[in-house]
């Protein structure tokens, strides 16, 4: 591997790098005492920096390919991670690890780990949600916080106006969720890709724009403070205690949330998802109702940002657009294509990593964004189907024509 | 069964279908055969509705269905074997099949029409659990008329089921629809380029030229006919 061709790439690599930083590491302008100060010195690191980087970046990657021609030799090609999701022996201690864990969490760690871990479980949610509009159905929406930031003033104002109280509200979130999903899914059903990308972007824009400037209607920019907190039967509880009841209510959803996509996933209307996305015109061919197909979609992802939304204005108490803008929209669909598009283990480890790196990154303070980006390059150039890529548990046939096999 | 009446279709502003008629009765292999361009496929997208024909009549055993919906029109009976097979890559066989059954849900009869396709076609019955996107391009065009066989269709439609296979898989796909149309007395309704084949297997054929029907025949007289062996048959 250490070949003169090899030497040489690195080579013009560094040099290359070294012309390109050379403006901002190495000419410094003083401009107390006016002078220009040359730092060559930091020349030198770079150009032996990357000279290092690009020959491990260059090995790794010709791992990746041979690793891919050892996969198509060997028979069963399912990756690590699916393999020990089917093995029971390792399957079952490892959900049962992962039970009480959750379950002794907030009570181990400290109130702010507990909401942090709140907001992940969030987040875990609504990207579950995504993931039946992205990950199945293939329609890529970039306005997906709409939904949240729906499910968020449905509980902020039904209570401020109504005085209606949490547990009413996560139903009526999640039906408007489902409402708006296929308002603002009817106008986009014929388009498709980077089309579509664009008008739901549009859309999360003009949800967030009319809540930032209806002073009337939605408090405008300072938004609504003081929303209760979950009520634990009429009982009032502490700070600390209503902040493990959130935490248990999220443990709830996300376990509810988990058994109704892993159920949708598997049934038919998961396969016709899934066939749409493959080839419109083929499911023209098979009945399939396009439109009422890709609105279910629309209606069943918004369905559990509405929840999440309710839930994330019970936790924070105070709720304004600020909350619900674009990058928020991003991040949740980093979420769904890091963990693995269409894998439900893979979405929720996608949602965790997202929401939870960040957090314990901040010792390096501003460097925290820059690493964050290096890591999801780094993801996509090694693992580019996500973390966990999907592997779809098929439909077996059993019936009396089991004979041909 | 099927009848056609001065069917016009558009995309866009161009006019593919500039009138045509075609009946097609009950139990009856039709062919339609044709250039490049002439119109074959888009009379198999009017009838299923994904070009709407904007002027003319198409008639299902006797009820209008020009206007409907595609899933509409294959509820009632009509299905399609799509130009280019089309099947779902990433689904396996049986998902593939599922597919198919979509508009029903008596699982027997699914069953037992499974099974029979598995007759029809062992090597799928092989392959079950194999992504579609696997198969060769024979066994995908098997998948693409079981897809479509699964729907339980009265009327079955047809768009080049011979495209781009070897000749020995082309002679086995048209043995198979004599078989269908034979044995479940299914109307099939064939758009080729392979008019040779096309007209052996068929009991009567339409030829079109530039969005027109030109000539309507029994299949054995069309095959004898001189133009047609001459533009067609390459005799």
């Amino acid at each position: 591997m250490f070949s003169i061709e090899e030497v040489k790439k690195s080579f013009l690599v560094s040099i290359w790098f070294m012309f390109l930083t050379f403006p901002i590491m190495v000419i410094r302008v003083n401009t107390i005492y006016k002078i220009v100060e040359w730092r060559w010195e930091r020349m030198f690191y770079i150009g032996i920096g990357t000279f290092v980087i690009s020959f491990i970046w260059r090995y790794l990657m010709r791992r990746k390919e041979m690793g891919v021609k050892k996969k198509e030799v060997g028979e069963d090609a399912l990756p690590l991670a699916q393999r020990l999701l089917q093995n029971r022996r390792v399957s079952y201690p490892a959900i049962a690890l992962v039970a009480v864990l959750a379950l002794i969490y907030p009570f181990v760690f400290s109130l702010y780990q507990a909401n942090i871990m709140i907001t992940a479980l969030i987040y875990v949610v609504i990207a579950l949600g995504l993931n039946i509009v992205v990950g199945l159905a293939g329609l890529l929406d970039l306005g997906y916080v709409a939904f949240y930031a729906v499910g968020a003033y449905a509980y902020a104002l039904l209570n401020y106006h109504f005085g209606l109280s949490f547990w009413v509200v996560l139903p009526i979130g999640a039906a408007i969720g489902a409402l708006f999903g296929i308002i603002l899914g009817f106008p986009v059903l014929r388009l498709r890709g980077d089309y579509l990308a664009i008008v739901t972007l549009g859309f999360g824009e003009i949800i967030r724009l009319i809540l930032e400037n209806w002073n009337e209607f939605s408090f405008g920019p300072s938004g609504i403070a003081n929303i209760p907190r979950p009520s634990f039967f009429g009982i009032d509880l502490s700070l600390a205690e209503t902040t493990r009841f959130v935490y248990f209510i999220m443990i709830g959803l996300t376990i509810f949330t988990i058994f109704v996509v892993n159920r949708l996933e598997n049934s038919r209307i998961g396969r016709a998802w899934i066939a749409l996305r493959e080839d419109e015109v083929a499911c023209q061919a098979m009945g399939i109702d396009k439109t009422k197909t890709k609105l279910t979609a629309f209606a069943l992802g918004a369905t559990w940002a509405g929840m999440g939304g309710v839930v994330f204005a019970a936790q924070t108490t105070f709720i304004n657009p600020a909350s619900f803008t674009i990058w928020e929209s991003v991040i949740i669909l980093c979420c769904v294509v890091l963990g693995g598009m269409g894998s439900i283990i893979g979405v929720i480890l996608g949602a965790l990593v997202i929401k939870l790196l960040p957090e314990y990154l901040r010792e390096f303070s501003q460097y925290r964004m820059l690493l964050f980006g290096a890591i999801l390059v780094i993801m996509m150039v090694f693992r580019p189907g996500g973390i966990i890529t999907s592997v779809r548990r098929t439909y077996q046939f059993k019936g009396k024509s089991n004979r041909h096999a | 069964m099927l009848e056609l009446r001065n069917v016009k279709s558009y995309y866009g502003n161009i006019q593919a279908l500039k009138g045509i008629d075609i009946r097609v009765s009950e139990g009856e292999i039709i062919t339609l055969i044709g250039a490049n361009g002439a119109g074959k496929s888009t009379t198999l997208m009017s009838v299923c509705g994904v070009v709407p024909p904007r002027s003319g009549e198409i008639l299902f055993m006797g009820e209008p269905i020009h206007g409907m919906s595609p899933n509409q029109i294959v509820s009632l009976g009509i299905s399609q074997v799509p130009e280019g097979r089309r099947i779902f890559p990433y689904l396996t066989v049986m998902e593939n099949l599922d597919m198919g059954a979509f508009l029903r849900n008596d699982r027997v009869s699914i069953r037992e029409d499974i099974d029979y396709i598995f007759e029809l076609f062992p090597i799928l019955a092989e392959r079950r659990n194999q992504a579609g996107g696997t198969l060769s391009g024979g066994e995908q065009q098997m998948l693409a008329i079981s897809r479509a066989l699964m729907a339980r269709p009265r009327l079955l439609l047809m768009d080049e089921p011979s495209l781009g296979l070897a000749p020995l898989v082309v002679k086995r796909i048209f043995e198979i629809i004599r078989k269908i149309n034979e044995e479940n007395n299914t109307t099939i309704f064939l758009v080729e380029q392979n008019a040779n084949q096309a007209l052996k297997v068929a009991h009567r054929g339409y030829v079109m030229e530039t969005g027109r029907v030109t000539m309507s025949d029994t299949a054995d007289n069309l095959l004898t006919n001189e133009g047609i062996r001459k533009a067609y048959l390459g005799m």
